[in-house]
């Protein structure tokens, strides 16, 4: 009986786990498919894989440009958010200024298009819609009180006679934060930094409005294909995979403090 | 000196988030009272209130408004009901645990625009997987996005499969790091396993699931991408919730007093329902 359990618990979950990776396998599949695999009815379950589509993806033109647009505001916005983020999170975390925290909650209930507006309007005057400046400010709303956010957290977590010491010792306050608490927290900063670009990566709003041909990310440059290609399946599905990888990749690597990283903050509160 | 030492630390950020952040929201209420055809070339022109009482009275807002509060109870309900059972189906010990969560972060990691270009053409009446599916089950085939009566439990669906994972990691965490001695009298008592969860379980993890609720209200309520990309609103006006109908105001006629206003009622919105979730968490009064 145990046994029988045993087995048919083990069978629910994988029949579980099956749901969020069916998107992703019918996504693949699908980039793996000729256009006549593609529309054949009943869907074929066995084909012969093809990388055509794959490879039409980087071959017309500017496929390498999207993906590289998108690195680009995504760890430079990263960058910057740990550059005034680990500080400010150190200085909220030591001084418990907790309202500071309150804002940014606040902040992340706004509405995109609450900044997007305004930013619009005024990187239109300068004449920078279109350039990494927009998109970098832009995407910097997200990862900077997303950064903070998160290292408050780890900072709390460091005790408080470890910075003491290094005081004692000699140390000035700047060179205690750099010397000795940035190597502890070290776990958080890597998933601050992940998650972060996660977020910057994925966004698509404040791309959608501020980019152009010259720095258009990959979210943007797919949903473009999908005006054009409506029945291009195998294509659109081989793009679609070629950007979700990076962040599926990225997850792999910070699973343990994703959920932890992800709902700080809000479950104090 | 030594008293100005905090700030040296948070001021450079307070600094950047006052520009990028709060000067924005400021401009944007400021910019709800006025009227401002951007493409015309004309100058803003103050108009009080009156973008508001426009908005009152004009029926695709409160089109948005039904859009916006059908999707957001739906997903909502869904994904926290969802999710915690699910949560307290996997909350034991088994081999292949670790393996189980990180499959469930993919979907909440993955690219919006992506995914949701992939269950649009799940959806497809000819060719959608899910259509093809059904048929072979007996059932008709479905104008998922097409209909105005489908759009948005579909819409909602989507929504759930990318969601419910964060909503069951999240319980399920909490369930890992409670105590086990309350369980171990229950069971010493002879509770049933329901009674357990009814009176045990649920209560102490009230909080994560509240918590859980609040993050995702957050997002669902202002959806933009998924919408945008699988149905741009459609079909006609059937799927456009308050984001988008503030995106088409902004962006496709230009008018953006009118969106800025329409903004700010979505940010209210926003906040007046984190604010009733965090009532209902501090007094503790779920059951």
């Amino acid at each position: 009986m145990k046994k029988v359990q045993k087995a048919a618990f083990y069978g629910a979950v994988f029949l579980l786990c099956i749901i969020p990776l069916f998107v992703f396998l019918w996504m693949f599949m699908t980039g793996l498919k000729t256009q006549a695999d593609n529309l054949a009815i009943p869907p074929k379950i066995f084909f012969t894989p093809t990388m055509q589509n794959f490879k039409s993806v980087f071959d017309q033109g500017h496929f390498f440009k999207y993906l590289g647009n998108s690195a680009i505001v995504a760890l430079f916005s990263v960058g910057i958010a740990l550059l005034l983020g680990l500080p400010a999170s150190y200085g909220i975390a030591k001084y418990r200024m907790r309202k500071i925290g309150l804002v940014l909650l606040v902040a992340r209930m706004v509405p995109f298009i609450s900044y997007l507006i305004p930013w619009f309007i005024i990187f239109r005057a300068l004449g920078l819609v279109d350039t990494y400046i927009s998109l970098i400010t832009t995407h910097l709303i997200i990862t900077l009180p997303f950064v903070i956010w998160i290292m408050v957290n780890f900072f709390e977590g460091v005790p408080a006679s470890l910075e003491e010491a290094a005081l004692i010792d000699g140390c000035s306050p700047l060179q205690a934060f750099v010397r000795i608490l940035i190597p502890v927290v070290r776990n958080g900063i890597f998933t601050a930094s992940v998650l972060s670009f996660i977020f910057s990566w994925n966004q698509f709003l404040f791309s959608l409005i501020l980019s152009g041909n010259r720095t258009m990310t990959v979210p943007v440059a797919v949903f473009q294909f999908i005006s054009y290609e409506e029945i291009n399946w195998g294509g659109l599905a081989a793009a679609a995979t070629v950007i979700t990888v990076p962040p599926l990749i990225m997850t792999v690597f910070v699973q343990k403090y994703m959920i932890k990283g992800l709902t700080s903050g809000a479950v104090k509160g | 000196m030594r008293r100005n030492e905090k700030y040296w630390f948070t001021l450079p950020a307070l600094t950047v988030i006052g520009i990028i952040v709060v000067f924005p929201l400021t401009y944007n209420i400021y910019m709800g009272l006025h009227s401002w055809f951007v493409a015309g070339g004309a100058s803003p022109r103050w108009v009080g209130l009156n973008n508001y009482v426009k908005i009152m009275k004009d029926p695709r807002f409160w089109n948005s408004m039904r859009v916006t509060f059908l999707f957001s109870i739906g997903a909502l309900v869904l994904e926290t009901l969802l999710g915690t059972s699910l949560a307290l189906f996997l909350n034991r010990e088994f081999r292949g645990k670790n393996l189980v969560k990180l499959l469930f972060l993919f979907p909440i990691a993955s690219t919006p625009v992506a995914v949701s270009l992939i269950w649009g053409m799940m959806y497809n009446y000819d060719l959608g997987i899910i259509n093809i599916a059904i048929q072979a089950l007996g059932f008709e085939p479905q104008l998922w996005l097409a209909s105005p009566k489908m759009v948005i439990p579909s819409l909602i669906f989507a929504d759930a499969w990318q969601w419910t994972p964060l909503i069951l990691l999240i319980v399920l965490a909490s369930l890992e790091s409670l105590p086990t001695d309350p369980f171990e009298s229950a069971k010493v008592d002879g509770a049933h396993i329901f009674q357990v969860i009814r009176y045990i379980t649920l209560p102490m993890i009230q909080p994560a699931i509240i918590a859980a609720a609040m993050i995702r209200s957050i997002d669902a309520i202002k959806t933009f991408d998924m919408i945008y990309v699988m149905t741009q609103g459609g079909p006609d006006i059937a799927s456009e919730n308050l984001n988008l109908y503030i995106f088409q105001t902004g962006f496709s006629y230009f008018r953006m007093g009118a969106a800025s206003s329409l903004a700010i009622i979505l940010f209210t919105i926003v906040l007046a329902v984190n604010v009733l979730l965090a009532i209902t968490r501090k007094s503790g009064d779920l059951s």
